[in-house]
């Protein structure tokens, strides 16, 4: 239980301390945090902000998870940002060109991205694997081609066609998008219950699993592994892989649930803003969850911040200072929980058991 | 030579880490001028207390003196300022620079870097007997060139007594008459030395005077010229340790184990680290195997398991080729591992026990079927070891990390003696374990192999491998070089032969 109250206690300590420095900030900037904090709590109720917040949350969580499968095994695939580009791209290109009844065509969309993520994340697997190539420059240089790449399959000389001032994809009949849920104003996009889903099938395969298990004891110690008869190489290719494949689906929510093809404008980012996610959710599947939540909120807060004068920047500076802090609270919880074990330990392990008497 | 003054005198040095105490109040005193030997079997204390005598650990209690003043040091740099200089066992040198750079890098602030400087290393060269060129480059130096270098760099740096910290572990035997001869030079010129080896031979050959500390304590001071071998190992190992004596011979005409020619190149090229082994372990036999560390154990050990790449040779488990097999599908078949480091190799450090009980075993039943865990059969399943194997734990929730050594071990040998194995390859398995937990693990040794476990054993410990083993192999320089019968040889006799000294 004390495990249980460490992971609490670290997190909701860090975003204390979070609060605090950024309220120091306002002050020093001329605004009043407690304006601030009003503004930001209330603006859940108003429009369509609380369900805004639950679908780029999804969308959040899905890109934390694919940088969290690497960070099991210590493999820090920065390279999200490009698998989950790429594979939109190409998911957008094949859906908007085939022609399918519903629910096949949207699989097909979700199995393309799968694929295409996988693939692109596929060639730094194996660089790690077969030639020890560090993951971090194969997946960074990998983003840069990423958006090469993109340009050249969306030029209108090749899948792309113009629209406007924008070049885009060919849009996505409706047989392939993804129907959300009516809340309110708004609209719950379908993949957020896919993203939950994959939330559960993540926990479950970290504890339940032959690969799950292997994947973490690579990460904490590698050559403990290996003696334990840990494939050191397939475990990199497939916990790349399978990073790379949920990496693909970040980009789903959107494309299937809004709008329905890949132009230029397309948003970007997603991919490093899941490395920090994982970090504040210490890679657990509800911790993800929880830090997207949080995230997503702050990032609908500038805009209502904006309205009331308040500089959106400091929005930044709370995630900043939010993921600071908790890396720095984990670590220090870790070291004391250690401590107080170990004193347990040599606590008990003194004391023999006394020999029964027999009767 | 020997002057009556003590260059260096440690009293009462007591250091703990959780759960053990490296250092219980170890004296040792080391006369200005002498070469004093620190003897004592791995995981006696011996690099705690020179690690406290360097600064690179605060001690809990007792007191360092240096030239009759008692000091405090904070770090290496002020050993260094003291006039104690530490020659690592493994080198700390810059290949890529040259004798003159290795030796002022850090140390520009003594003589410059220019002519007061390299005179200066010209005239140390002599001093230590470095033949080299000031300007050669470091890649392109022997052993025992690097060994002097560092050395050297001691010597610039204004030490007055050096620590040698297995000095010959690495060189071969003319090196190490030609480093010994250099030694007493240096005596001669007024350096003190203190010498920490567990080669007794050498040990004898070269120190005035041997302190001798064994689970962290001083067991007292020998003469060289006076003391034998034997004397010394037990004064090393201890009469009161529980022998690991077993009593009938439970050795069986099956094939368990056979292993034709099994050779392993070197990574980086040069001498194969394994050569042309041969050998066979039969149901109820232990085979244990003696040699100087460092001679291919460690990698007879690994390439069994299959954890090495490039192998020669051919392993045979119960009949069936495992040459190129996994590490999992040997340990499928029936082989127990217990690794020489069990901190890096055999358990997750911040995982709970439960989960250490499943590495190794995630493929198998009771733990595992069809690529899924059961982790109430784990936890069972280690609530049996905790009983069973006396591991002294408040729970088996608890971080592995957080046991004692001595209960670590037990915990690895439990897991990997569960499931029935056919095979166990144990490397070192009583290593860094008080004596309690020695003899529990040596007791389970003895009833699986009674109930037809074969067991390939590892040890420095010779009184363990004599005392364990149905037969003895010898490896040197990855070539087993002879056996024994454990019934008659004594520990005197094996050192011989693992020095290679016997024909």
């Amino acid at each position: 239980m004390s495990r249980l109250r460490g992971a609490v206690v670290a997190p909701v300590l860090a975003i204390a301390v979070a609060a605090l420095l950024c309220a120091v900030a306002l002050v020093i900037s001329g605004a009043s945090p407690w304006t601030a904090l009003t503004t930001i709590l209330s603006q859940l109720g108003s429009g369509t902000v609380a369900v805004d917040t639950v679908n780029s949350a999804a969308v959040y969580y899905l890109a934390a998870l694919a940088v969290a499968i690497g960070f099991q095994m210590r493999l820090f695939n920065i390279g999200v940002e490009g698998q989950f580009r790429v594979a939109a791209c190409v998911a957008a290109i094949v859906g908007g060109t085939v022609a399918l009844p519903p629910v096949l065509h949207t699989l097909l969309i979700i199995v393309v991205a799968l694929l295409t993520g996988a693939a692109w994340v596929a060639i730094p697997a194996l660089l790690k694997a077969y030639r020890g190539v560090s993951e971090v420059i194969s997946t960074i240089m990998l983003n840069a081609i990423a958006t090469g790449l993109i340009a050249y399959l969306i030029r209108a000389e090749t899948f792309g066609e113009l629209r406007g001032n924008n070049i885009t994809t060919p849009p996505i009949p409706e047989s392939g998008w993804f129907p959300g849920i009516e809340v309110g104003n708004g609209s719950i996009f379908g993949m957020v219950f896919v993203a939950a889903a994959l939330g559960v099938g993540y926990w479950f395969l970290l504890g339940r699993t032959r690969f799950g298990f292997e994947l973490r004891a690579s990460g904490e110690s590698a050559t403990a592994a290996a003696a334990g008869g840990v494939n050191a190489r397939r475990t990199i290719v497939v916990a790349l892989l399978l990073s790379g494949a949920v990496a693909g689906l970040v980009g789903l929510p959107e494309l299937l649930g809004r709008d329905h093809a890949y132009t230029l404008a397309s948003p970007q980012g997603y991919g490093f803003t899941g490395i920090a996610i994982a970090l504040l959710g210490r890679n657990h599947p509800v911790g993800i969850a929880l830090g997207a939540l949080l995230w997503a909120f702050l990032d609908k807060s500038a805009v209502a911040l904006d309205v009331v004068g308040i500089p959106r920047e400091i929005v930044l500076i709370m995630q900043g200072l939010i993921v600071l802090s908790v890396v720095v609270a984990y670590e220090v919880v870790r070291r004391v929980e250690r401590r107080a074990e170990q004193r347990r330990v040599a606590a008990a392990a003194p004391v023999q058991r006394p020999a029964e008497v027999s009767s | 030579m020997t002057g009556e003054r003590d260059a260096v005198a440690l009293r009462g040095i007591t250091k703990r880490f959780p759960g053990v105490v490296a250092n219980d109040g170890v004296d040792l005193a080391v006369r200005t001028g002498e070469v004093h030997a620190l003897c004592g079997e791995n995981g006696a204390g011996k690099s705690t207390l020179m690690k406290i005598l360097y600064g690179m650990q605060a001690p809990d209690e007792g007191t360092i003196e240096v030239d009759g003043r008692r000091t405090h040091f904070r770090s290496p740099a002020d050993a260094i300022a003291a006039g104690i200089g530490m020659v690592h066992q493994h080198f700390m040198l810059a290949d890529n620079l040259t004798v003159t750079e290795n030796v002022l890098l850090g140390a520009e602030r003594r003589h410059g870097i220019g002519k007061a400087a390299r005179a200066r290393i010209v005239e140390l060269s002599a001093t230590v007997g470095l033949a080299a060129s000031p300007d050669a480059l470091v890649e392109h130096l022997g052993v025992a060139d690097r060994q002097r270098i560092e050395i050297l760099k001691v010597l610039y740096r204004g030490a007055r007594t050096v620590i040698l910290d297995e000095p010959t572990a690495v060189l071969v035997p003319q090196e190490v008459d030609e480093l010994f001869a250099t030694v007493r030079t240096m005596q001669g010129e007024g350096y003190t030395f203190l010498f920490i080896s567990h080669k007794l031979d050498e040990v004898r050959a070269i120190a005035d005077r041997i302190t001798v500390i064994r689970r962290g304590r001083t067991v007292g001071t020998a003469d060289p010229r006076s003391v034998t071998n034997r004397e010394l190992a037990e004064m090393m190992v201890g009469s009161e340790l529980p022998s690991p004596e077993t009593r009938d011979s439970t050795v069986t005409d099956r094939e368990v184990l056979r292993v034709e020619g099994l050779g392993l190149p070197a990574p980086g090229g040069g001498r194969d680290l394994l050569d042309g082994v041969d050998l066979v372990v039969h149901a109820g036999e232990v085979l244990g195997i003696a040699g100087v560390e460092g001679n291919g154990q460690t990698e007879l050990v690994e390439t069994i398991m299959g954890m090495r790449r490039h192998a020669r040779g051919r392993v045979v488990l119960n009949g069936t080729d495992v040459s190129h097999a996994s590490t999992m599908s040997r340990r499928e078949a029936g082989v127990g591992y217990v690794p020489e480091d069990r901190s890096r190799h055999a358990l997750l450090g911040d995982r709970s026990l439960w989960a250490n009980r499943i590495l190794g075993f995630q493929s198998r039943a009771p733990i595992a079927r069809h690529g899924l865990l059961d982790t109430a059969a784990a936890r069972t399943d280690t609530e049996r070891i905790v009983r069973d194997f006396d591991v002294r734990t408040p729970g088996i929730d608890v971080m592995a990390s957080a046991l004692s050594g001595g209960n670590q071990q037990k915990l690895v040998v439990g897991r990997e003696l569960s499931g029935d194995p056919v095979l166990l390859i144990a490397a070192h398995p009583t290593r860094g374990v008080d004596v309690g937990a020695q003899a529990g693990i040596w007791a389970e040794l003895r009833r699986a192999r009674a109930a037809g476990l074969a067991v390939l054993l590892v040890s420095a410990d010779l009184d363990e491998l004599i005392g364990l083993s149905d037969t003895l192999a010898v490896i040197s320089d990855g070539r087993l070089v002879g056996t024994a019968d454990p019934a008659s040889v004594t520990p005197e006799e094996l050192g011989t032969m693992m020095t290679g000294a016997a024909t």
